[in-house]
């Protein structure tokens, strides 16, 4: 039996504004085939005010769908539609004391269904960009369709970089052979093997999250710090673009193109990672890549 | 607890009788079987007696075909790892969609490893293909696996007859009887299969012990290398308490046997005659004239199972579902999937599995109860009307992830 908190069996139990809203004026209907469950969102929307004056729902699905459904009707009553639209599927989880992993895809649905009514309501077109897969990684409710792709987006190789990106994998560690059976079938595709080693796993403690303006300035000061060594060789390097976890250089001179470019490259994105206590991948930039034909003979 | 237990195909409760036949061996009989004092002297004597229980039970030729395990599980995974390890040269093997993940997801590690697994069909009652499974044995056939009776539905594959077609072609046959034994008369000696494994909680004994049946002669590689436990086949110290307590659950089980084929099969009919007389739309799954005397499993259209099993929960009744929410994958049952059942029915099917201590007062409250319960989670439902599912143009086509 799943460790539903009260809150949850309380609104399963006796759910809140169940059932159609006969004058509704925005309607969003979600669902998720693959875990069965499906969502019927009805609002009563003030058009003056934009408010929510009223809302129900249908809902064929589990417990915690029905639970998460009867919240989100609960939470959304009288709110504007543009607060509204900042009720985050983790908002409905906290409403009910939090949901087992498993479950938490049951108030994306919420979300989702929120979302789509107010699309209605405003008569755009709602698209839903979220995928499904098997749930992976209990500890954080990751599941294979995230992790995929964003192995897939990054070209990354270990299960270290998975931890770092998605967090999956990063808790009891009991996931890795799934996540590493992932990461076999997309280096495949890239017609690259997968190389099994054992995991480290990072240091608990990670420093206090930087603001962008002073990442850049740590990333700067690094590439400073490497600077006088490449200068030695008659090289350079310049940062020329910060993007996520994608920082990209131009390496110039002498190292653009040089044997030691990507044994340096490697070096200097260790170090990136050891001041900014977080994966980055360092990756010269197309603009350097095309000077660094042209200069050559 | 005072409820109305119909979950026995996940696991029954341990009778009272194994219970008390098993705690000597947690106390004065302590000692480890091959020990040569007097600590342990009887408990050799327990064993074999067990072996016998277990033995008969099967309809097994000689007690020496009886090795224990701890559990269903191991088994099935030694059964298959034996077979391919036994013929290295044979790289293909073949099963059923409707398998337990124990025989499944190690086919399915033998998959990565470089082995071709057949996964043989069923059609909309479960029922497979003698002919594709015909075409499909060769001598390249390390070993087939298919199950007496399914866990979930109860419907029995024709295992005697596909271990004949098997010995015929020279195929190693292994059969999953995890919930056939107990509930049907088994005559192992007489038939071809060469591997069959059981599981202990099934059958009012405890959690943590299992068989497998070895045909004498089959060729065979332990999965537990190490002392000569079940000669060899299977090392470490013998779980002597709930070996024990596995001899005397077969006993009865042998005793119960009519019982379980005349009046729980009645009381099984008269709980799906009873519900499906009181819900509209909805049906039982599976193969139903050629199912273990036990089970019911019935779809309750346009609802989910989880949420059915919370309230039933609510009035202390236990049953389980097919549901996805229920099992923590996302997928919906893959009996269900694989029976081509419409995902919103699969979502709704909730298994009933009786024992022979279901009483017919229980029945009776649950077929009492369960009406309510539906309408109740139809009212809800998007997909429901006021008494019906909703019309074909208002249809209820949610966007889906
Ligand atoms: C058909 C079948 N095979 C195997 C098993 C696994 O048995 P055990 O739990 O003893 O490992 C079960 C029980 O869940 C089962 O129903």
């Amino acid at each position: 039996m799943w460790d539903y908190s009260d809150k949850v069996k309380e609104h399963f139990f006796s759910p809140r504004n169940a059932g159609a809203l006969e004058d509704a004026n925005a309607v969003g209907d979600v669902g998720s085939l693959n875990c069965g469950d499906a969502l019927r969102l009805m609002l009563k929307v003030d058009a003056d005010t934009q408010t929510i004056q009223d809302a129900r729902f249908q809902t064929f699905g589990c417990g915690s769908a029905i639970a998460s459904s009867s919240a989100l009707t609960e939470i959304i009553k009288g709110m504007k539609l543009d607060d509204a639209l900042k009720v985050s599927n983790q908002d409905i989880a906290d409403y009910l004391d939090g949901l087992p992993p498993e479950k938490m895809h049951c108030s994306v649905m919420g979300r989702e269904a929120l979302q789509a009514a107010i699309a209605n309501f405003r008569g755009e077109v709602w698209n839903d960009d979220h995928e499904e897969g098997a749930l992976i990684c209990k500890c954080f409710a990751i599941d294979a369709v995230l992790i995929e792709e964003t192995v897939r987006a990054n070209s990354l190789s270990t299960v270290e970089d998975v931890i770092n990106y998605t967090k999956a994998g990063g808790g009891c560690s009991s996931c890795h052979e799934g996540i590493e059976e992932i990461l076999v079938k997309v280096l495949a595709e890239r017609g690259e093997t997968f190389s099994p080693h054992n995991v480290e796993l990072p240091e608990a403690a990670k420093p206090a999250k930087l603001t962008n303006l002073q990442r850049i300035k740590r990333i700067e000061s690094v590439l400073d710090s490497v600077r006088p060594q490449l200068q030695r060789d008659h090289g350079d390097i310049e940062l020329v673009d910060v993007d996520g976890k994608t920082i990209y250089v131009n390496m110039t001179g002498a190292c653009a193109g040089c044997q030691m470019e990507a044994m340096t490259l490697q070096g200097i994105q260790e170090k990136l990672m050891a001041d900014l206590g977080e994966f980055v991948k360092l990756v010269p930039s197309r603009a350097g890549s095309l000077s660094r034909a042209a200069s050559r003979p | 607890m005072d409820g109305i237990y119909l979950d026995n195909n996940a696991t029954t409760r341990v009778d009272d009788a194994v219970v008390a036949a098993m705690l000597p061996f947690f106390s004065e009989q302590f000692g480890n079987p091959s020990s040569m004092h007097s600590f342990g002297n009887k408990v050799g004597l327990a064993i074999k007696k067990a072996r016998m229980q277990v033995q008969e039970l099967l309809g097994a030729e000689h007690e020496s075909e009886i090795i224990f395990t701890s559990c269903g599980t191991e088994s099935d995974s030694t059964a298959l790892l034996s077979a391919v390890k036994a013929n290295p040269e044979k790289k293909e093997i073949i099963t059923t969609v409707l398998e337990h993940p124990a025989i499944l997801a190690q086919c399915s590690h033998l998959e990565k490893e470089g082995y071709k697994i057949h996964t043989l069909k069923v059609d909309e009652k479960g029922r497979l293909d003698l002919d594709e499974y015909a075409r499909l044995l060769s001598d390249r056939v390390a070993v087939v696996s298919a199950m007496w009776a399914n866990n979930e539905t109860g419907s029995y594959f024709p295992v005697l007859k596909m271990a004949e077609m098997a010995h015929a072609a020279g195929v190693l046959f292994h059969s999953d009887a995890v919930q056939a034994v107990g509930k049907v008369p088994i005559d192992l000696k007489n038939s071809k299969i060469d591997m069959l494994s059981l599981s202990g909680h099934k059958l009012h004994a405890p959690k943590g012990i299992g068989v497998l049946y070895l045909k004498r002669g089959v060729r065979f590689r332990p999965l537990l290398r190490g002392g000569n436990q079940e000669r060899g086949r299977r090392a470490g110290t013998e779980n002597t308490a709930s070996i024990v307590a596995l001899g005397v659950a077969c006993e009865l089980a042998q005793a119960a046997m009519h019982y379980e084929n005349t009046e729980v099969r009645r009381l099984r009919d008269k709980l799906e005659a009873g519900i499906l007389a009181r819900v509209p739309r909805a049906f039982a799954t599976g193969d139903v004239d050629n199912r273990l005397p036990n089970t019911s499993n019935i779809a309750f259209e346009f609802i989910e199972g989880e949420a059915i099993l919370l309230l039933l929960n609510k009035f202390g009744i236990a049953a389980s579902s097919g549901s996805a929410c229920t099992s923590g994958s996302l997928e919906p049952s893959h009996v269900m999937r694989a029976m081509g059942i419409p995902y919103t029915a699969a979502h709704g099917t909730t298994r009933f599995s009786l024992s022979r201590y279901t009483t017919e007062a229980e029945i009776d409250r649950v077929i009492q109860v369960t009406p309510g319960i539906v309408a109740q989670l139809r009212k809800i439902s998007p997909y429901w009307g006021e008494t019906g599912p909703v019309a074909e143009d208002k249809a209820f086509a949610p966007v889906y992830a």
